[in-house]
């Protein structure tokens, strides 16, 4: 139970920095029908624009909480522009143009920014000052209780909170609203004078800003940040998308919760569940494996990795449109 | 001077000459329309006047300004609304909220609020709906949506494509009361029709459109005796 408990409290901080990074990919598909693969990228540079901050003023004295405050600040206006700069370089030219050519772009960028990040902060990995003291809450009265942590609580109520701030975005306001206009007809959207350049570079930049702060949350977590980060982060954020339905809001926060928590289940109880005794129980020929270590596993947490993918390939199989995806049907 | 003046406009369509140099004017306060068969252009004009498709060549002016080759937004932010054939209401979004976008390029938060309510007083059905999605809405009642929309907006012209088409006969005898009315209160309007019949006896002039050119204008009264006109679109024999 105890390890249900904490494999669910690490799963739910995990997707909710999916869903924060899947917002990103489902606004701007809903809105170009593109698939950003760069967006992974962009997560990358918020972590890497707050490791300099951080490595900078870590010995300054200020107050830990007010120097992540301004590696935040820093990192999203980096990351706003770094999303403006690729739609207007390198997809808005491309705006009318097969389906396969921006595609192919958003790799293209998606490696340019890889390799600019190589120049700047090296290939090493880089890891984050500890800077706020990691304190751990036991969830129960024993010593192996499940634990969480002031990082991982952080990392929850952030989300939440930038999650509710882009609903109330998309459904309460002007802009808002005239996002959702381009996005299920573009021309008639011009006709009312809304100017959709203008929106879709304001959906790429608060998609980026999302992005930017999935990233400062990733790297405080895991305490390291690399210049190759970004893609799985991003490949794993972009099957959580799919698994919502693409382009629906709720179902990418739907989506990202779920492949968090399917991995961090699946790193859990992989080992048990594939324990050479445990499958001898039921399965011929692992007997002699079982007398010779009866701790081993055929796998381990180390394929966490594998999980969304498998989740990804089921979808696209048994539910293309997603979980919550019928965004496909009602576009006129 | 004319608040809408075409002069040798050209339209191409990947290569195809779809409008071959039409001149026309609206004057501030008229109801004029554009009757033609299928494939004469008209659709086409329109979409070159209000920025969706650029005309090649020719000379649009608006309100004294060349619009040519401005963007449609730009067009529409100088209150020149089109409500495009096939209405284009935004059928995820609910009544008020296209009634909201039609407003986008205004600012004053309680004139619009206003607005909203007057459109619903004129259509009681779109108040019932308010929180509906328009997608939901028969296609009368999105038509009546698309106009009340494209008034939010307070043009000054107003370009309608085709509003009668694909509606019941009771609608479109509904619709073109509207059109009238809106028409009574002071907006310039440019209609696009197939039925010649109806537009023409409501409009103050019209134009007559085939194969890409103008090939006959006048009143309206004097379009409806006309022994061409009848012939070709009202379905009379001579």
């Amino acid at each position: 139970m105890d390890t249900f408990i904490q494999q669910l409290i690490n799963g739910l901080t995990l997707g909710c920095v999916y869903a924060v990074v899947a917002l990103g990919y489902t606004m701007v598909y809903g809105i170009i029908q593109l698939i950003n693969f760069a967006h992974g990228e962009v997560v990358m540079i918020g972590a890497m624009v707050a490791y300099t901050v951080l490595t900078m003023l870590a010995a300054s004295g200020l107050p830990p909480v007010f120097i992540v405050a301004l590696a935040v600040f820093a990192a999203v206006p980096v990351c706003m522009a770094v999303g403006y700069s690729m739609e207007r370089v390198a997809y808005r030219p491309l705006r009318r143009a097969p389906r396969l050519a921006p595609l192919i772009t958003a790799i293209g960028i998606s490696m340019i920014l890889q390799h600019v990040a190589l120049i700047i902060w090296s290939r090493n990995n880089l890891s984050f000052p500890q800077l706020i003291p990691l304190t751990t809450y036991h969830l129960g009265s024993s010593e192996t209780s499940a634990t969480i942590t002031n990082v991982q609580v952080g990392i929850i109520l952030t989300s939440i909170a930038m999650m509710a701030a882009l609903l109330a975005l998309v459904y309460k306001t002007r802009m808002g609203i005239a996002m959702r206009a381009t996005s299920q007809n573009p021309q008639v959207a011009g006709l009312m004078g809304i100017n959709i350049n203008q929106v879709i570079s304001f959906t790429f930049m608060v998609g980026a800003a999302l992005g930017a702060i999935a990233g400062v949350m990733v790297g405080t977590y895991y305490g390291i940040a690399n210049y190759t980060m970004g893609f799985i982060l991003g490949l794993k954020a972009f099957s959580a998308a799919v698994l919502g339905g693409i382009g629906n809001l709720g179902g990418a926060v739907l989506g990202g919760i779920l492949i968090g928590l399917i991995e961090a289940f699946g790193a859990g109880y992989m080992g048990d569940l594939t324990n050479v005794c445990f499958l001898n129980s039921f399965l011929p020929g692992f007997a002699n494996l079982c007398e010779s270590n009866a701790n081993g596993s055929l796998f381990g947490s180390n394929y966490k990795d594998v999980y969304a993918f498998i989740v990804l390939i089921l979808v696209l199989v048994f539910k293309p449109s997603g979980l919550l995806g019928e965004r496909v049907g009602d576009r006129a | 001077m004319s608040l809408l003046s075409l002069a040798n406009v050209q339209v191409a369509y990947g290569g195809i000459q779809a409008v071959k140099g039409i001149s026309l004017h609206v004057d501030a306060g008229e109801l004029v329309t554009l009757i033609g068969a299928n494939g004469a252009g008209k659709s086409t004009t329109l979409k070159a006047i209000s920025g969706l498709h650029h005309a090649g060549a020719g000379d649009i002016r608006y309100d004294g300004q060349d619009i040519r080759t401005l963007p449609s937004f730009e067009i529409a932010r100088r209150g020149l609304v089109l409500v495009p054939e096939g209405r284009g209401v935004f059928p995820a979004l609910t009544i008020e909220e296209n009634l909201a976008m039609g407003a986008y390029s205004r600012t004053d938060r309680d004139g619009i609020a206003a607005d909203i309510e007057e459109k619903f007083a004129l259509f009681p059905r779109l108040k019932e709906r308010a929180k509906q999605t328009a997608g939901t809405l028969s296609g009368g009642e999105q038509q009546m949506l698309a106009i009340s929309r494209a008034l939010m907006a307070k043009p000054k012209l107003l370009l309608l494509d085709e509003p009668s088409m694909g509606l019941a006969p009771i609608m479109v005898q509904k619709i073109f009361e509207v059109v009238k009315e809106v028409a009574k209160r002071g907006v310039t309007i440019l209609l696009i029709e197939q039925n010649a019949r109806l537009a023409l006896s409501i409009s103050h002039r019209g134009y007559v459109m085939d194969g890409g050119l103008i090939t006959l204008e006048g009143e309206s009264k004097s379009l409806l005796d006309d022994p061409k006109v009848r012939e070709a679109y009202l379905g009379e024999t001579a």
